[in-house]
């Protein structure tokens, strides 16, 4: 039993080596294609118009959806505040608060990311990815054009207006919220307003898009790595888009947690 | 020219390319041809610099490639034209769009400029009214022939063609070789060719290069090609019925 035991920890202690080793190597190389990134670039009125397009594509285009999620779930913190309001002590301003603080905090920048890792992310991946299966890429760099100069930057300039985009759904997301409380009789519009600028922190907004503009980065780069750095034919194009749905929200997440205790710690 | 000397190229274990020599001449479409697996593709990547050789050397009119600073290997790709096997166009641009593009990245011109010399071009390769259509819209004989407008749109002095009618009907087939053919001889590109139509070979491979698993069989020129004794040469063009035939009348003095 103890050799037993003994054999065990050593495929563990095997397995994890293998991991970290594995992990090690995609960072390594997902560094090196951030480097790549900024190497030999793209003719300038060539980038500016890509740029252009990844915005109408990538913010523009996403702009729709996100404000809907956003208009029903500002409504639902709302509802969701008001009906645990039990206490008459507490004042029915608070549900302006609440939506408020769970909006601009935490709903906007983070739960918005993660939609958008699973819009903008797959897009991204199976875009680059389908470019490699059909030797678009290798057409690219044939040329000379660096391609991840080319593909990713433009992508990278374009998410770096995400904050922007963001500011929209923290509008309404509360607008949703103001919606359902007082149209729904919950509380009167003038204790909402009251709830909303309660206690209000203008630093929270800039954390807000320090955090949005990290996560722009990072639905940039982490799925086009997943997309440029893939291999074999059209199924794999749907894996790696998974794949990259995956590792974009681990991403968001971890960055959401360090982000938070440094800036609100 | 270009000159390839003792090229190898592994994968892990697997050596794939086993020190091949050849020269490519200008002004010549040349041909390398072998069997599927033979090495053929990976000899021509390695060519292009998509992969880094193990050893040898690939030496562009006198310049080795494995010497050139980055930038100067950048400026050697603006002289070379590639045609994908699978064509490779650009799918979020038009037909016309995907002909102007190494103009819009490398060249000066203005929008004007450039649609007429995609469309000179467009009308050279026998495609004519098809400018704003999307790659997906066009069939497989004309997307290969907006690519190789594509690949020759910038007067490159070095053309390369993967497989350049592979599933191509022998007339767009003949069609496409005959383009390849005259604009090398026109504008004195160093074209190579890989292929394993024996048509193509038969009609346009000035010099050959026959690779077998990896390394180089033979070497010579599409008149020769057919009357060597070298038995995997002679295996490998007259796998098909239409040569062996070709072969038994010419052996009966038909």
């Amino acid at each position: 039993m103890n050799k037993f035991n003994k054999a065990l920890n050593y495929v563990g202690l095997f397995l994890s080596i293998f991991t970290t080793m594995r992990f090690l190597r995609h960072i390594g190389r997902y560094m090196i294609m951030l480097y790549g990134v900024f190497k030999r670039p793209t003719k300038a009125i060539v980038l500016k118009e890509l740029i252009l397009k990844e915005i109408d594509d990538l913010i523009i285009g996403s702009l729709g959806i996100t404000a809907f999620i956003s208009l029903f779930i500002g409504a639902v913190v709302a509802l969701q505040t008001s009906l645990n309001l039990d206490n008459p002590l507490i004042p029915k301003s608070l549900i302006g608060f609440a939506t408020r603080q769970s909006i601009i905090l935490e709903f906007a920048p983070t739960f918005i990311s993660v939609i958008m890792a699973g819009k903008v992310g797959s897009y991204i991946t199976s875009s680059i990815g389908s470019m490699r299966v059909t030797e678009q890429i290798d057409a690219l760099e044939v040329m000379g054009i660096n391609p991840l100069n080319y593909l990713v930057f433009p992508k990278i300039i374009a998410l770096l207006f995400y904050p922007f985009l963001i500011a929209i759904i923290m509008f309404v997301g509360i607008l949703g919220g103001y919606l359902a409380a007082v149209y729904g009789n919950l509380v009167s519009s003038e204790e909402f307003i009251v709830g909303l600028q309660d206690s209000f922190i203008a630093y929270h907004i800039a954390y807000a898009f320090i955090k949005t503009m990290i996560f722009g980065i990072i639905l940039a780069t982490v799925p086009s790595y997943h997309g440029y750095y893939m291999e074999g034919g059209a199924l794999e194009v749907g894996k790696a888009s998974t794949t990259s749905f995956v590792w974009t929200c681990v991403s968001i997440i971890i960055a959401n947690y360090i982000l938070t205790q440094l800036l609100l710690s | 020219m270009i000159q390839v000397n003792d090229l190898r190229k592994s994968f892990g274990d697997e050596e794939i390319l086993k020190g091949i020599t050849a020269t490519f001449e200008k002004g010549k479409t040349n041909m390398i041809i072998g069997a599927s697996g033979s090495g053929k593709s990976v000899f021509l990547k390695n060519m292009l610099g998509l992969f880094v050789p193990d050893s040898g050397e690939i030496i562009y009119n006198g310049e080795p490639l494995n010497e050139m600073e980055i930038e100067r290997k950048s400026d050697l790709r603006k002289e070379m034209g590639m045609l994908f096997q699978h064509s490779a166009l650009f799918d979020s641009l038009t037909v016309e769009e995907n002909v102007m593009f190494p103009l819009r990245m490398f060249t000066k011109m203005r929008l004007k400029e450039r649609q007429e010399k995609a469309n000179e071009i467009l009308e050279r390769v026998n495609l004519v009214g098809l400018n704003k259509k999307m790659p997906s819209e066009i069939s497989g004989g004309q997307q290969k022939r907006v690519a190789l407008a594509r690949a020759v749109v910038n007067n490159p002095r070095f053309l390369f063609c993967d497989e350049p009618n592979s599933g191509l009907d022998p007339k767009t087939a003949t069609v496409i070789d005959n383009l390849i053919q005259e604009i090398t001889h026109e504008r004195e590109i160093t074209t190579v060719i890989i292929s394993h139509d024996m048509n193509s070979v038969m009609e346009i491979g000035e010099t050959i290069v026959f690779l077998k698993d990896g390394k180089l069989a033979w070497k010579g020129t599409n008149q020769e090609i057919f009357k060597t004794d070298n038995e995997t040469v002679t295996d490998f063009v007259y796998s098909s019925n239409l040569f062996k035939k070709v072969r038994i009348a010419q052996n009966k003095g038909l």
